[in-house]
């Protein structure tokens, strides 16, 4: 990845719009536009970062967290979402609240053609399964976007997704 | 080997005696009839979908309420969509999460086509690969009560495989709204609707 140094501070929003939302589980699968936040995670005791194999384990995880009283997101890459779809019922059919942040692949500057699919149908998926979205695709947007995306999830019970574009995320360096 | 002999409604009926502060998660399908048919609990949250996800869920909740121990009921078919989720659980070991997968060899609901596990694959191998502390193979009923103790004395996270008859038994269906059946499950723990 290449960040702008000036603007990476998003990167930090994400990890404190959740913590300041009461966050106390973040699962995820990794992304590198994640990094951060997934860093700051797993070095938080308050928090149980919990590393997944498949991005709907994290659906399930965070209704039992819920289940249970607590709070949760769920950060993954665009891709993912695929992964997720039928998985999203149990969202949709208890009200689970249900937050995520989807970094994006395939959707500006794609150098790998084979993310261009999932990328270009992950929107339209989401909003297919009852999820309402956001899209970030500049440094200042994340954490308003954020913000209320987190409200709707926990005071409304609403799956809300927030998508971090590739314009804001970087070009992902390819010859190093 | 597919399955085995045991009463598959007997077995769940055994482990939520006395059930204290226990929570129940159940697998989609049969074993959330057989968490029914041992008597409905505020407690219970029965999936009807997302197959693959009763132990994630199991997980999620062991993880919030660290001091009740929390059951998972399934089915071999349904762990067998999600079994990704042992590598998961097994790295973070909430010692209060007790699986129990129910394993007649056979995908039950869909007219008993033999499963994987009914096939060969034999998931307490698969759990000790990941790691398990705790791994039992349960063929006789004898082997219920004391499954049920060690879930209940949350000392370890413990995973069993019990070996069920192939039976194709009336259905007790818990209720359909997942909107009440979490409202309530939620309620149980003192917390409210948002």
């Amino acid at each position: 990845m290449t960040p702008d140094p000036d603007a990476a501070s998003w990167r930090q929003d994400v990890f404190d719009v959740l913590k300041a939302a009461g966050v106390r589980h973040v699962a995820y699968v990794p992304d590198a536009g994640h990094a951060t936040a997934i860093r700051l995670a797993e070095a938080d005791p308050e928090i149980n970062a919990v590393v997944l194999t498949t991005e709907e384990e994290g659906i399930g995880y965070l209704a039992g967290a819920w289940l249970g009283g607590e709070r949760g997101a769920l950060l993954m890459q665009s891709s993912g979402v695929g992964n997720c779809i039928n998985t999203l019922g149990l969202v949709a059919c208890a009200r689970f609240p249900f937050l995520t942040v989807v970094t994006m692949r395939g959707d500006w500057a794609e150098f790998n053609p084979w993310q261009t699919p999932m990328g270009q149908a992950t929107e339209p998926a989401l909003r297919l399964m009852g999820v309402l979205t956001w899209r970030a695709e500049e440094p200042e947007q994340v954490r308003p976007l954020l913000q209320g995306a987190a409200s709707m999830a926990f005071e409304g019970d609403a799956a809300c997704a927030v998508l971090l574009g590739q314009r804001l995320i970087g070009r992902k360096e390819w010859v190093k | 080997m597919t399955g085995g002999t045991l009463d598959r409604r007997a077995v769940v009926a055994d482990l939520l005696r006395d059930r204290g502060a226990l929570c129940v998660v159940s697998g989609l399908g049969s074993p959330s009839y057989d968490v029914m048919a041992a008597g409905d609990h505020d407690l219970n949250y029965y999936l009807w979908a997302a197959m693959g996800s009763a132990m994630t869920v199991g997980l999620g909740l062991a993880a919030a309420q660290p001091d009740r121990p929390v059951m998972v009921v399934t089915g071999d078919g349904e762990a067998l969509m999600g079994l990704g989720a042992l590598a998961t659980i097994a790295l973070r070991r909430p010692r209060n999460l007790g699986i129990v997968i129910l394993d007649n060899g056979h995908f039950g609901e869909t007219g008993m086509q033999p499963s994987h596990a009914g096939q060969g694959i034999e998931l307490t191998r698969v759990a000790e690969a990941c790691g398990f502390p705790v791994v039992d193979r349960v063929t006789e009923r004898q082997g219920i009560a004391p499954l049920r103790r060690r879930i209940h004395a949350m000392e370890s996270l413990t995973l069993a495989v019990v070996k069920i008859a192939a039976a194709d038994l009336p259905r007790a269906l818990p209720p359909r709204d997942g909107v009440h059946g979490k409202n309530r499950f939620r309620a149980a723990l003192g917390f409210q609707p948002a």
